[in-house]
């Protein structure tokens, strides 16, 4: 398994399946881990911090987390290889630019990544399609428990695992479901939801995480309490009581909107599909901003000639390394833009 | 009711009723007022803001800041720069001033209740003994004390097996 073969399709999360997949695009939840008897990242000297690469390198790949398990050293990693890697959400923003010793294992259907020296000496994630946080909790306890046969993980009898950063400590488990709320945002109703969310104490951010804006249509929600309460606490207040919310909230305004708007409606995701279709040259953001609404015509039965899969495939690759990885070479914004406007023609024209 | 703002005339958001001498005070301020003044209306905080606040609270004792690990040799004033804590043991080290920051950001909780390790006997104080041992062989390595740094090694390793 090679990095280059990850880019001609979407990783699995990707695929437009799942429960609540009109409104959940994907489930994530990640464990942050250190190894016991070493400083955190930060703290470590820079022999040491190739040490912890190597050795968790070797352990990581040896515990049989996935049948296939493919390496990159994001330190030896091209600039390209590094945004393609956040592109697809397999690492952190972070972790690209950075410049000491670090890696991460991806499973090579992209469900399960673990980023080695990150902010912590490990992070664990496991993605889902659609809202699947069951299947995401039971997977990263199984990675997870492989792992802990081979390492010694920092464990403190009161305040769980520790964590560089103390805001994780405990289970050092976040859950982030992200969202597709195009209705909630057309109804200016989307404040009051996430003023809600800020009371429950949830974060909500961008599309790429933490430090990324909460812009478009598309928004991750996590936890921010990691100490005292259990892993399947965590999960269950977002299964029972967070998640159900967003989506009944995104449904009521996408019903009414079609039942007092229904013309304006279709006059938009037509519009954006007619745009897409005829397009030569285009940004990234006028892409999201078009399928988006093409989505929520597919989602609303409105738009029958493409599907769901088909449109979360181009919000990824339609991105700026993904595009250039398609071609096989560097390209300046302008010629972006060509290529992009290209590459949806083709993959909507044929749909 | 709808008020304008006191200072500036924008719409009210933030209302304050404060009783001084017995006087009742009431204050109608716009956000950007607001803050102005000092008073946060922010629902949740984020992290950098919790850490600030922490350090305004606590900035002008001067015993906290010199909190020192013993193992990985940070000061809490480091940890305040940084945001990041060097070590484990920086959580017992820092304790008096890291117990209650824990817990305001997490919902005023102080204790795990959840995963355990499997092999949770490898207790706290044979990984913080690890810790020393390791710190102690930087210093002998960088001395160049190669006898003593072989001794060091052999006794990292045989607290390492598990």
């Amino acid at each position: 398994m090679r990095l280059a073969d990850l880019t001609q399709s979407a990783g699995e999360w990707l695929r437009g399946a799942g429960p609540m997949h009109d409104v959940v695009i994907s489930s994530r939840i990640r464990l942050a881990r250190n190894l016991a008897g070493m400083p955190f990242l930060t703290q470590c000297s820079p022999d040491q911090q190739a040490d912890l690469e190597r050795r968790l390198r070797r352990e990581v790949l040896a515990a049989g987390v996935a049948p296939e398990m493919l390496y990159v050293d994001i330190a030896a990693a091209g600039e390209l290889d590094r945004q393609l890697l956040v592109e697809r959400h397999l690492i952190s923003r972070q972790h690209a630019g950075a410049s000491h010793p670090r890696g991460v294992a991806v499973s090579s259907h992209e469900t399960t990544s673990i980023m080695v020296n990150e902010e912590d000496h490990l992070r664990i994630q496991v993605l889902r399609s659609g809202l699947d946080l069951a299947g995401a909790i039971q997977e990263i306890h199984r990675t997870d428990d492989l792992l802990e046969e081979r390492l010694d993980y920092a464990f403190h009898e009161r305040y769980g695992y520790l964590t560089a950063c103390p805001t994780n400590v405990g289970t050092g488990l976040r859950v982030s479901v992200m969202l597709h709320l195009p209705a909630l945002k057309m109804t200016g109703e989307i404040e009051k939801a996430f003023r809600a969310a800020h009371d429950m104490r949830l974060a909500i951010r961008g599309l790429y995480g933490e430090g990324t804006e909460a812009s478009g249509d598309f928004f991750q929600v996590s936890n921010q309490t990691t100490l005292g309460k259990t892993e399947e606490q965590i999960v269950e207040e977002f299964l029972r009581e967070t998640i159900p919310h967003f989506i009944e909230y995104e449904r009521q305004a996408r019903s009414s909107l079609l039942a007092r708007r229904s013309l304006a409606i279709d006059d938009k995701a037509q519009r954006s599909l007619a745009l897409l279709r005829a397009t030569r040259l285009i940004s990234s953001d006028e892409t999201m901003y078009l399928l988006s609404l093409v989505r929520l015509g597919v989602n609303l039965h409105r738009i029958e000639d493409v599907d769901v899969k088909t449109i979360n495939e181009l919000f990824l690759l339609t991105q700026p390394a993904h595009l250039q990885r398609l071609l096989d070479r560097e390209l300046g914004p302008a010629e972006r833009a060509e290529a992009r406007a290209t590459y949806i023609r083709r993959r909507l024209n044929a749909n | 009711m709808k008020r304008d703002c006191d200072k500036c005339g924008k719409a009210a958001t933030v209302h304050l009723t404060e009783i001084l001498e017995g006087q009742k005070l009431e204050k109608h301020l716009c956000e950007d007022c607001a803050s102005e003044e000092g008073i946060t209306v922010k629902a949740s905080l984020p992290i950098s803001q919790l850490l600030e606040d922490f350090i305004l609270q606590t900035g002008g004792r001067g015993e906290t800041s010199e909190l020192e690990c013993d193992v990985c040799g940070m000061t809490y004033s480091q940890f305040r720069q940084r945001g990041v804590l060097g070590c484990p043991n920086d959580y017992d080290a820092f304790e008096p001033v890291l117990q209650p920051m824990i817990e305001r950001a997490q919902e005023g909780a102080g204790v795990h209740i959840g995963k355990v390790p499997l092999r949770a006997e490898s207790t706290q104080k044979r990984h913080n003994a690890i810790l020393r041992l390791r710190a102690r062989l930087r210093t002998a390595v960088t001395s160049e004390d190669y006898e003593q740094a072989a001794a060091l090694r052999d006794q990292i390793q045989e607290l390492e097996e598990p």
